[in-house]
């Protein structure tokens, strides 16, 4: 048996809504892989089909072999599903969490101790162990909601936006776990709409109307980018950008604080003198201006647009 | 008007609009309540099970026992044989009251000046055996006037008469004391919920962070349910004649108006809980807890006031209830006007105001406790 | 020439019982600025917006929003500012145009201020399509929208977001960030708080909380020079840990 996650062809409506609209994925076994996309575009839908939670109108869904809608059973037994909001006991311990879900899984006494140990100090959560779950930060709730979630060592990982909303410190440490976990055999499907955090992924996924668009190495990603960026730097950003975008030469305008970001379809040279023209025109000085590379957030927005 | 008191008010009319489940509640639970309470609170006992040890065993003996449970009150449950078994039949509630006729009865009758016949009477349940005391004795009462008359040939012409509610259904009585305990209830769940919701929904603070005042959000908040309240008054009222016969003498238009000062009361009341509390769940619990239990014990409704302990007689002049169930019982029952009622309609008009005064001065315009 | 200053704080703490929210803090915000607010859950952001909008009273301290004191002047401070927070705020069962109706109203704009207010705010966001639509039923990034909307009708001095970006696509975030570039080359003032470092960019100076104190302060530029990083996350990781240990 191959931890290994297959989707055939998947569709799920809701009423006149096309959720998931003949959606094909394959995530490798001991891979993390990440799904990303614009608000709606079905992630949250493909993931709860995943772990049988909803039933695909039609398509072929297998992880590890098991079919979810028919298989379920047997199939959570060696599977975790993190969803957008864990719901934690408040009132409860962390450490009366963690037995919770590891009774709730019947893992026997002796070996759920054992594990209670490696999740708390895998996740730094020792020192809190007595501490209520309502008492924790929100990055400590989201590693405590991850290691109730790991109590029956799944071997197939599914976590709906798992650190939204977290600070960067706490994420880090979350994705640090994950991929100590990758490095232990665990296949990992994971949504964010952080990029920095697809950027950690062996493969991305865009999903975008209930479709794959793209799967791909974060590595590749930047390569699909079919147009030039430059980056320019004036001492008027707002109006330079405005400018620009008047210009009506380029596809897109967008200020990042002390840069500015213009992409067209091109070549770096030319768009540099349409750039430096039209900013002359508005007697804005340019105090820099240079192509730059595109980022995985640059590729995502051009999917899309 | 002022024009953000208009705004709130506006947009709380929409949210009763949108939201058919809660007004689906408001209407059925009322209906609901009426019919259950209406069949389930009442003091007319029928076919009480009696007992007979008749230790005569003549004709005028059978005769007694013929004519008591001839009517629809008593049905025999069983003829005992000897006293021993009586205490057996009551604590196996087989019979709720036994009647004992001694062996002698029926000579003593022409002969003696007193005859003599035992009731006895299971009083575990003190309301039914009170009940069922009184239907025996006014049956002996009557046979004895009865008989007297034929010995004496006097008549003495004994004919009580009831008013108001001269069947003396519990109906009569318990049905618009029943409107009363609803409406509150109703209203002040109504009110209750509204500040706490949008404090979870988190729209509370957008709205705290604009130059509202409190007195603008309380008013606007309490206003726009006044019309459902007295929607949902009306069509109790006239659900509970309909299926009761409850009857109604007096002016409608006058109920009306009273009731409007009434459901204003209760809906201030609502919201006076309603200022402090954070949570939906909390607010509901506590306009249950603080209107069913006074509105339903010390309002009159079932337990006269008046024989109460003192402290509780004075407690019972903070339940609303206890205003509107002096009204509307007037109105329907004995059909009186206004003259007679204007007391306690301004003692609840002074109430809900108050109410509402205290929840303005008590509502925060920020986030501190 | 002096810069006038749109909020002025001077040592301002805040306890709730024995925790202390924000301990002791001072800075100023410049007229038609955009000021980011950074930090974890719990450093005290929230609080700190709350006492600026006069939600909440310092516990001790003093400041200033647009020259009023906020012990004192609650009331004039919510007449010229805007607000809003991650919730959006905004009622679900309302249409959109119901929404802003509302909102108009209880800033109390007349029928034609609101009808003037809104075609301004559509001529950057063109909420048309939905105007008549529940707004349960709205895409996300729309919310977001609708929500900035409804917070500046009044036309606000100053605009306060508490993590205006929160669960939203990079897309949505991006055209938001446009919105909030208007708005400020129109002369608000922003004061955003985020989770989002990349988001600390956008800002022209920052301030990163821990634990209620202002441990930085800056332009993001300055930031990355003084502690030699290349993004602003990780000078923020950076600080962070330094402060734990």
């Amino acid at each position: 048996m191959t931890a290994d996650i297959h989707c055939d062809n998947v569709a799920k409506r809701y009423g006149s809504v096309a959720a998931l609209d003949g959606l094909d994925l394959q995530v490798r076994e001991a891979e993390m892989h990440g799904l990303i996309g614009p608000d709606g575009a079905g992630k949250t839908t493909l993931l709860r089909i995943l772990c049988g939670l909803l039933f695909a109108d039609s398509g072929r869904i297998r992880l590890a072999d098991h079919d979810p809608r028919t298989q379920s059973r047997a199939l959570r037994a060696f599977l975790g599903y993190m969803p957008q909001r864990f719901s934690l006991y408040p009132d409860l311990t962390v450490t009366e969490n963690l037995r919770f879900f590891a009774d709730l899984f019947q893992v026997k006494p002796d070996e759920r101790e054992k594990r209670l140990q490696r999740l708390l100090s895998f996740s730094r959560l020792g020192p809190f162990s007595e501490r209520k779950a309502a008492a924790l930060s929100g990055g400590m709730k989201q590693k405590l909601a991850l290691s109730c979630t790991l109590i029956h060592t799944p071997r197939i990982l599914l976590l709906d936006e798992p650190t939204t909303g977290v600070d960067p410190v706490s994420r880090r440490e979350f994705w640090d776990i994950l991929a100590e976990m990758r490095g232990e055999g665990v296949t990992i499907l994971v949504s964010t709409p952080y990029m920095d955090e697809a950027a950690r992924c062996d493969r991305i996924s865009f999903i975008h109307k209930g479709k794959v668009l793209v799967t791909d190495a974060p590595a590749n990603i930047p390569g699909l980018y079919r147009q030039q960026l430059l980056e320019v730097k004036t001492a008027e950003n707002v109006a330079a950008a405005r400018a620009i975008q008047a210009d009506g030469g380029f596809s897109s305008v967008q200020v990042f604080g002390d840069r500015i970001h213009v992409s067209a379809a091109g070549d770096a040279a030319s768009m540099r003198k349409r750039v430096q023209a039209c900013l002359q025109q508005h007697h804005i000085s340019i105090e820099e201006i240079r192509p730059v590379p595109a980022t995985i957030e640059d590729v995502f927005v051009e999917l899309l647009r | 008007m002022n024009s953000r008191i208009w705004t709130i008010l506006r947009k709380e009319t929409i949210h009763i609009r949108r939201d058919p489940r809660s007004l689906v509640i408001v209407f059925l639970m009322p209906i609901m309540m009426i019919l259950l309470y209406g069949y389930a609170i009442t003091f007319d006992i029928k076919e009480i099970r009696l007992g007979i040890l008749d230790q005569d065993r003549t004709p005028a003996s059978h005769e007694l026992v013929h004519d008591l449970t001839s009517s629809n009150y008593f049905i025999v449950s069983g003829y005992l044989q000897a006293r021993d078994e009586i205490a057996e039949a009551f604590l196996k509630r087989r019979m709720l009251a036994v009647l004992v006729i001694p062996p002698g009865f029926s000579a003593d009758m022409g002969t003696k000046a007193v005859t003599e016949v035992q009731v006895l009477v299971d009083g575990s349940n003190a309301n039914t055996a009170t009940v069922a005391l009184n239907y025996i004795k006014s049956f002996f009462v009557a046979r004895s006037l009865q008989m007297n008359a034929e010995i004496l040939r006097s008549p003495v012409n004994l004919q009580p008469r009831v008013w108001y509610n001269p069947d003396l259904k519990s109906a009569h009585f318990i049905v618009p004391g029943l409107v009363a305990v609803i409406m509150m209830m109703i209203c002040a769940l109504l009110t209750s919920v509204t500040v706490a919701r949008e404090r979870e929904s988190g729209t509370m603070e957008q709205i705290l962070v604009s130059p509202v005042r409190s007195i603008e959000i309380i008013i606007g908040k309490t206003l726009p349910y006044v019309l459902l309240a007295l929607v949902d008054a009306i069509v109790v009222v006239v659900f509970a004649q309909m299926v009761f016969g409850v009857p109604f003498r007096g002016d409608p238009l006058w109920l009306l108006g009273f009731s409007l000062i009434y459901v204003y009361a209760c809906l201030c009341f609502g919201i006076f809980i309603s200022a402090r509390v954070a949570t939906q769940q909390i607010a509901m619990m506590s306009a249950m807890l603080a209107t069913m239990l006074p509105s339903i014990l010390l309002s009159g409704f079932i337990f006269p006031i008046l024989s109460m302990p003192k402290i509780l007689q004075l407690l019972s002049y903070i339940v609303p209830a206890r205003y509107y169930l002096v009204i509307i019982r007037g109105i329907m029952l004995k059909g009186i006007g206004p003259v007679h009622l204007w007391m306690p309609a301004l003692f609840l008009a002074v109430f809900g105001t108050l109410l509402l005064m205290i929840s303005i001065r008590r509502f925060k315009t920020n986030l501190e406790g | 020439m002096q810069p006038t200053y749109s909020v002025e704080v001077q040592d301002i703490t805040r306890r709730f019982g024995q925790f202390v929210a924000v301990d002791h803090i001072s800075f100023q915000v410049e007229d038609g600025e955009i000021f980011g607010f950074l930090g974890a859950n719990g450093a005290g952001k929230t609080t700190t917006i709350r006492m600026l909008c006069g939600l909440l009273l310092p516990t001790s301290g003093q400041a200033r929003v647009e020259g009023f004191d906020i012990y004192t002047q609650t009331h004039e401070i919510k007449q010229v500012i805007g607000y809003m927070s991650q919730k959006f705020s905004l009622y679900d069962d309302l249409t959109v145009a119901e929404n802003l109706a509302f909102y108009g109203g209880i800033y109390g704009l007349g029928r034609a201020e609101l009808d003037k207010a809104v075609q301004n705010a559509m001529s950057t966001i063109d909420l048309s399509p939905y105007m008549n639509k529940l707004t349960r039923d709205m895409p996300v990034g729309w919310k977001q929208r609708l929500a900035l909307t409804c917070a500046i009708l009044h036309k606000p001095r100053i605009l306060f977001l508490d993590e205006p970006t929160g669960g939203v696509d990079p897309i949505s975030r991006r055209e938001f960030w446009n919105l909030i570039y208007d708005l400020a080359d129109g002369g608000t003032t922003v004061f955003v708080t985020t989770h989002y470092m990349d988001e600390a960019e956008y800002c022209n100076r920052l301030s990163i909380m821990h634990n209620g104190r202002i441990i930085a302060l800056g332009s993001p530029q300055a930031l990355k020079n003084e502690y030699q990083k290349n993004t602003i996350e990780d000078v923020f990781i950076h600080l962070v840990k330094k402060q734990i240990e």
